[in-house]
């Protein structure tokens, strides 16, 4: 039954005395938003996605956008969101497909949380002066060491050590695979990680040749798909990641639709060109804790144990006891991606409502580990909305080893967070396949943008570690006394384990 | 000539053991005979090597030549969980049963179980250009075969006695790619979404033959009927079985 359009979410304005007619909003827009008749740029704004690039192009600055230039009557409970999805479903029947992180407007407990600095008792460190230690090493440490003194007097190490990955930073940068996002920003991505010293996933979907020069910086997945998985995949990557679960997503597998899977994806993931990728729920060889664990032991022995192997689970109700049965499985890491984690498309129901926030899972895995006196077992990486070095202390102090950063990686690319990723029209060439969209990432130049950006925040957090006279990031790693809650309330205090502002030391 | 190294397994670990696997194959052994496997997981994983054989004298654990891209592998006993799990290249001979999940998300090779398999088989199995996975099951299989398919030929000869080749439900679920060959009857209920009959037609008779010939030479089976009598096809309705359930913001 026909209700009619909903109002345009954009509206679209071309100051005519600015503009000068070069029709780069043209050329720009994959969305079909502008088009020239004569000598005026007419404007259809129900295209537009609120992408700005036609806004970053023009060079007059002669384009303005107003977001919801008509809403509906304002109510506090019927949001314009939620009478949206009814006329859609109304008409479909269908299940609601989004792209990007949570876009609920859900407290941020990263927001309530802040950091603590010395004044006078204790001095603080510049990191000008004084050596900062970040460096971090993700994978299992020994309980004990046993050494060794020779008739000459030196120390040799009789412990044999599990591989670490060794990062110059605590941030790496978060699993998208080729065929989510395009090969141009995986190459950005993968050189900006390489030029820090840190890692970054290769998702679901093999490891393109062109990624080879940086396999030394790429942590590979398997996940429920097995996609692009072959031994030579294996033996490739740094590390090797098991994708149980996705925090934009948890409990649901993923289907990448074959429009997008063109010669290049297809030849990577090993399946033919526009079929689709059909990763399902479960892995359909893990249905217990003892199965996660065989598939762990079976991709350490094919690659004959010299790679750390992680687990990534969604940030669930029971994450806590998870996370204690994968540090019991012989893994090296447990990654817990948090409900705000991005994605480029799932279930709007599931994006917006499954899983909990990243900050309590971070906190509630990290209690669980030392009480059962195995925390050393497993390093923890959390992701899923971290959005500043900020953010990242925060998350080293309630426990993180290290963090995974996603969409704040493709922001730097120019991504404006327009959650259109599932339309495969991406205008900054992030989340598309178009050949002349993709072009538009030179990754010899914007690989910098990404590797300036962990060095502007790993020299953050260096600051901020300073400021609180610490000098090395496992001294900051759990150290909740050096945080305080603003603002939240006495339970959730109670699983962060963090005490109010202006509580006495 | 065959360079031929044997083994004692007995009460050796999967690591040491898979470590002199590996020794052997590097320095130019071609017959590599495993005696006294009793448990053991991982056999073969990874392994590479063309003209590699292994025979597997004992019951073999799980994940039997996961990853593993070349050798053939031949075991004289039952296997346990998912043998030829994602297997890339190479071939798996079982003289016996095998568990669950039995070439699960298998990409390349060939794995032939001599009677019955367990649940989940082939579940996931792909292919991509010349690299066409094949399983193939002598007696019958428990539920959730071949599901989510998306390549490769599934082939259950039915020779249980007194037992269909498969009853139980979730045959071919979510399947998108690849076809099952399933020798006897199938009822339409047993069908997951996603999977229809098709017909079966003298090309995939002439398809099927090969592996059909190799399973008997191997398991010394002499069974005309085999080649000659009918099997149920099923296939994918469509590429894309998931693609009516969403719609877009």
């Amino acid at each position: 039954m026909p209700i009619g359009s909903v109002p345009p979410k954009y509206k679209v304005e071309i100051d005519r005395d600015l503009c000068m007619l070069c029709e780069r909003c043209i050329e720009n827009c994959p969305y079909g938003t502008f088009r020239r008749e004569g000598n005026k740029i007419l404007i259809f704004s129900r295209a537009c996605t609120g992408c700005h690039r036609c806004i970053a192009m023009c060079p007059r600055d002669a384009i303005s956008l107003q977001e919801k230039p008509i809403d509906y009557r304002s109510h506090p409970v019927w949001s314009r969101e939620a009478r949206e999805a009814i006329y859609n479903q109304a008409q479909t029947g269908k299940i609601v497909l989004t792209g990007m992180g949570n876009a609920l407007n859900v407290p941020q407990i990263f927001d309530r949380l802040l950091l603590d600095a010395c004044q006078v008792t204790n001095p603080s460190i510049d990191p000008l002066r004084e050596p900062m230690e970040l460096r971090t090493y993700i994978g299992k440490k020994p309980r004990k060491l046993t050494i060794d003194k020779t008739p000459e007097g030196d120390i040799d190490l009789v412990t044999k050590l599990a591989p670490n990955l060794k990062c110059g930073t605590p941030i790496m940068i978060a699993h998208m695979s080729y065929g989510a996002i395009s090969l141009n920003a995986q190459l950005s991505l993968a050189r900006g990680a390489a030029e820090e010293k840190t890692f970054m996933g290769t998702g679901e979907g093999g490891l393109h040749q062109s990624l080879y020069p940086y396999q030394d910086n790429m942590i590979v997945q398997i996940a429920s798909g097995r996609f692009g998985v072959d031994i030579d995949y294996l033996e490739r990557g740094a590390a090797i990641e098991i994708k149980i679960g996705q925090g934009a997503k948890p409990g649901i597998g993923g289907h990448l639709p074959g429009e997008k899977v063109d010669e290049g994806v297809s030849k990577t993931r090993m399946i033919p060109p526009h079929s689709d990728a059909i990763s399902p729920a479960p892995h359909h060889d893990i249905y217990s804790i003892e199965d996660l664990s065989q598939l762990v032991r079976s991709l350490k022995e094919a690659t004959e144990w010299k790679k750390p192997v992680f687990v990534k689970i969604a940030a669930v109700h029971n994450v806590a006891a998870i996370a204690a049965g994968i540090a019991r499985s012989s893994a090296d890491a447990v990654v817990i991606d948090g409900f705000r984690g991005g994605t480029g498309t799932a279930p709007r129901v599931f994006r917006d409502h499954v899983g909990i926030p990243i900050e309590a899972a971070i906190a509630a895995v990290d209690a669980k580990l030392n009480e059962q006196g195995i925390r050393n077992e497993v390093s923890v990486i959390a992701s899923g909305g971290i959005r500043d070095s900020a953010d990242v202390t925060k998350a080293i102090a309630l426990g993180a080893d290290s963090v995974y950063i996603g969409t704040a990686a493709l922001v730097s690319l120019g991504c404006r967070v327009c959650g259109s990723c599932y339309r495969g029209l991406c205008p900054w060439g992030i989340a598309t396949q178009r050949e002349d969209l993709t072009a538009r990432i030179d990754p010899d130049i914007m690989y910098k943008n990404v590797s300036n950006l962990i060095h502007g925040w790993t020299l953050e957090i260096s600051e901020l570690m300073g400021a609180a006279g610490i000098n090395s990031i496992e001294s900051l790693r759990g150290n909740r006394d050096r945080l305080r809650g603003y603002m939240l309330d006495e339970n959730i205090l109670s699983v962060l384990d963090v005490k109010t502002v202006g509580a006495d030391v | 000539m065959k360079n031929s190294k044997t083994i004692d397994a007995k009460g050796m670990h999967y690591t040491p053991l898979n470590k002199e696997i590996r020794a052997a194959v590097k320095d130019g052994v071609t017959e590599i005979i495993l005696n006294n496997i009793n448990g053991q997981r991982f056999i073969g994983n990874g392994l590479r090597g063309e003209d590699v054989t292994i025979i597997v004298n004992g019951v073999p654990g799980g994940d039997l030549c996961m990853f593993m891209s070349g050798p053939t592998c031949i075991v004289h006993a039952n296997a346990e969980h998912a043998p030829g799990n994602t297997l890339d290249r190479g071939k798996i001979f079982i003289h016996g049963t095998a568990g669950d999940a039995v070439a699960h998300s298998m990409r390349g090779g060939e794995v032939y179980v001599r009677d019955s398999i367990g649940y989940r088989g082939g579940i996931h199995m792909k292919e991509y250009k010349d690299k066409c996975p094949v399983l193939v099951v002598g007696e019958y299989t428990r539920a959730f075969l071949g599901e989510y398919m998306a390549g490769g030929i599934l082939i259950v000869l039915g020779r249980g006695k007194d037992q269909p080749p498969v009853d139980e439900r979730g045959v071919g679920t979510g399947i998108h790619g690849g076809e099952l060959y399933i020798r006897g009857e199938v009822p339409d209920h047993l069908l997951g979404i996603g999977a229809e009959k098709k017909p079966f037609t003298e090309a995939d008779r002439e398809k099927i033959r090969p592996y059909i010939e190799k399973y008997c030479r191997e398991f010394g089976v002499d069974e005309p009927e085999l080649y000659i009598d009918e099997y149920v096809h099923i296939g994918p309705s469509s590429a894309r079985p998931f693609a009516e359930k969403y719609c877009w913001e």
